[in-house]
């Protein structure tokens, strides 16, 4: 009482001091929800954040890409259709139509930070005896590296590329046996064949994209898949990757091009987090429930035994309003406290989750950060439940009849 | 100018029920400032009932009550707390202090909810209510760590930090010895004299309605005798 100043808060606090225990324990509770809560939204978060980070490692958000050809139909003179049946047309590899204007256009487009145009097509890499298919991708560094961490996921040689000079995967260079300052052969389906050095060797941590991925120079890559001058694709980085759909969207609707954006490539991964968060999600709403259930039923005990002395309040000239503010005071202090106790425990469980969920390597399974931003949405939503668990037996406590109250 | 007033108080338990039971019926009264009044009368009588509508605890069904010249049927619940926190102090049978607080912040407690925050002047005002009941040493004592006299005389202190008009004592010496009893008597009644604190004392115990200035007999929520005490004891 001597640093509390403010009747509700004096009352309030004087009456959790005396119920120490129950007060004790409905934090406990509130604290392992609360730190439950905190822990699933971090790991899930970690998971999605994870999925994502490895995913846009060799993926671009946005690939603009030239549009499908289409097979025209021969039309007689009166609309009649000439052909019973139209075959889809194969498809080419061709560039995209003025791919310069486009790209200066996407450049401009409100949430794209990076470009890189490229040049991309099948062929065999070829070493000795060993041939492996591969899909050719000409690139520019400086555009290509800012759009996809290549230059990172070195683990041999250095990420240049000179006319002559190759970056293969990992995987690749063991099933060829071909290593920094070895010489692969790089033949297109159209017979054109080129040998290069190897440069550089990358890991971007999927076999198969270590395994079936060569970079060369744009320049180069123009030469060897007929497409001087021209690009394939343009692959583009967002400030946002979770907005690359809306974006493309944007991008579809401007160009006569074809656009796909990762979250539409990755459409499965998407509905399997959809189904997480929405299982997660339920979790967390049931665990609130409980935690705000175990609030309002300790208030609940608390009106009643305090009865008496709510009444004498009263009766002293305490208004409802203050015995309502009184008991509101005691589920906001228990469900923001609980959030402390348990933002201690979710940090204890992630501990725990570090040290056991590790790959062969040593390496954590997932990073899983829990951010201050989590905690304080914690705390302000702790604070909230405890406060709504409180509106029935705070009105409770302020409609007594000071009479009654005092009879009881 | 009087304290309080009431004009054919009535108060009906069960209204619109088959066992409607009226237990006052048509109270006129009138305490004066400064008046040192007994109530008393047979268990049943609607002492207690009188006292809470007295202490605007309990709405009559019919009639009205004047507190310091304010009818107070009109009141809503607010203005009701409000007046009553302000000009009305309760003194029970029980003491039904605040278990969680020390002896001061149980006197400071009227103030603090009427205030609405903690000053050092009203800590001051109850420690001087302390002082003047006798309770000082036990001050920061918690309220259930003190003997049933000390407790009442608390009870007391806590009735007069808002310096009522009006103090309403609920048999205030009923759960004590004779001794115990006869001092907390003493201290009503040196606070009538001393403040000029108007009292309305209900109490069963003829020795200590002697002591009043004047005498109510309530039968069957009817007053039936009202006189003032020629022979009046002042002390114990």
């Amino acid at each position: 009482m001597k640093r509390l100043a403010f009747f509700e808060l004096i009352v309030a606090f004087r009456f959790m001091r005396e119920g120490l225990t129950q007060t004790l324990l409905i934090i406990l509770g509130v604290g392992l929800g609360g730190g439950v809560i905190i822990f699933m939204s971090a790991a899930l978060a970690g998971l999605e954040g994870n999925v994502v980070r490895r995913t846009l490692n060799f993926m671009a958000p946005i690939v603009i890409l030239p549009s499908d050809q289409v097979a025209r139909p021969l039309r007689g003179g009166a609309q009649d259709e000439i052909a019973a049946q139209i075959q889809p047309r194969s498809q080419q590899l061709r560039s995209i139509d003025q791919w310069q204007k486009i790209r200066d256009q996407v450049e401009r487009t409100a949430g794209v930070v990076a470009l890189a145009p490229v040049v991309s097509g099948p062929g065999f890499a070829l070493r000795g005896d060993a041939s492996r298919a591969v899909t050719i991708t000409g690139i520019e560094s400086e555009s290509y590296f800012s759009v996809i961490p290549l230059d990172d996921k070195m683990v041999a040689g250095r990420a240049e590329l000179g006319p002559t000079d190759i970056i293969i995967g990992i995987e690749l260079g063991k099933d060829l046996g071909a290593g920094v300052g070895d010489k692969v052969r790089i033949t297109t389906s159209a017979g054109t064949a080129t040998t290069f050095t190897v440069g550089g060797v990358f890991d971007f941590g999927n076999k198969g994209v270590n395994a079936g991925t060569v970079y060369i120079a744009l320049r180069s890559a123009q030469s060897l898949l007929d497409l001087v001058g021209g690009v394939s694709a343009m692959q583009v980085k967002v400030r946002d990757p979770f907005a690359a759909e809306r974006i493309a969207e944007q991008l579809r609707a401007a160009n006569d091009v074809k656009v796909d954006s990762w979250i539409r490539t990755n459409a499965e991964f998407f509905t399997a987090m959809a189904a997480q968060i929405l299982t997660n999600t339920l979790i967390r709403i049931f665990v609130g429930l409980t935690v705000a259930l175990g609030i309002a039923s300790v208030l609940v005990v608390s009106v009643i035994q305090k009865s008496r002395e709510i009444g004498i309040l009263r009766a002293m000239g305490a208004s409802r309003e203050q015995v309502l503010r009184t008991f509101l005071i005691q589920g906001g202090f228990m469900g923001l406290a609980g959030s402390v106790l348990g933002s201690f425990i979710a940090w204890l469980f992630l501990l725990m989750f570090r040290s056991v969920a590790r790959n062969a390597d040593g390496t954590p399974m997932f990073i899983i950060e829990l951010e201050p931003g989590l905690f304080a949405a914690a705390a302000a939503g702790s604070l909230l439940v405890g406060l709504l668990a409180a509106v029935v037996p705070a009105r409770r406590a302020a409609r007594l009849d000071p009479v009654v109250a005092i009879r009881s | 100018m009087y304290t309080l007033r009431l004009e054919g108080v009535r108060k009906s338990y069960g209204v619109g029920t088959p066992v409607e039971t009226e237990v006052l019926h048509g109270i006129d009264f009138a305490l004066a400032r400064g008046e040192f009044a007994a109530l008393i009368g047979p268990s049943g009588s609607g002492k207690s009932t009188l006292l809470n509508v007295i202490g605007l605890l309990d709405q009559p069904t019919g009639g009205h009550v004047f507190v310091e010249g304010r009818e107070t049927g009109t009141l809503g619940d607010a203005e009701l707390t409000q007046l009553r926190g302000r000009a009305i102090g309760f003194v029970f049978q029980h003491h039904y202090l605040l278990p969680e607080f020390t002896a001061l912040e149980n006197v400071m407690m009227p103030v603090l909810a009427a205030r609405g925050r903690r000053d050092e002047e009203m800590c001051e005002t109850a420690a001087a209510l302390l002082d003047r009941v006798g309770l000082t040493p036990w001050r920061d004592k918690k309220a259930t760590h003190i003997s049933g006299g000390q407790q009442q005389r608390v009870a007391i202190a806590r009735s007069l930090a808002m310096k009522p008009a009006l103090v309403l004592a609920d048999e205030p010496t009923g759960n004590l010895d004779t001794k115990s009893a006869d001092s907390v008597f003493d201290v009503l009644r040196d606070i009538n004299e001393t403040s000029g604190t108007t009292f309305l004392i209900v109490t069963h115990d003829p020795r200590l309605a002697q002591r009043c200035d004047r005498i109510v007999e309530l039968v069957d929520g009817r007053i039936v005798s009202d006189r003032p005490n020629e022979s009046v004891v002042r002390r114990s």
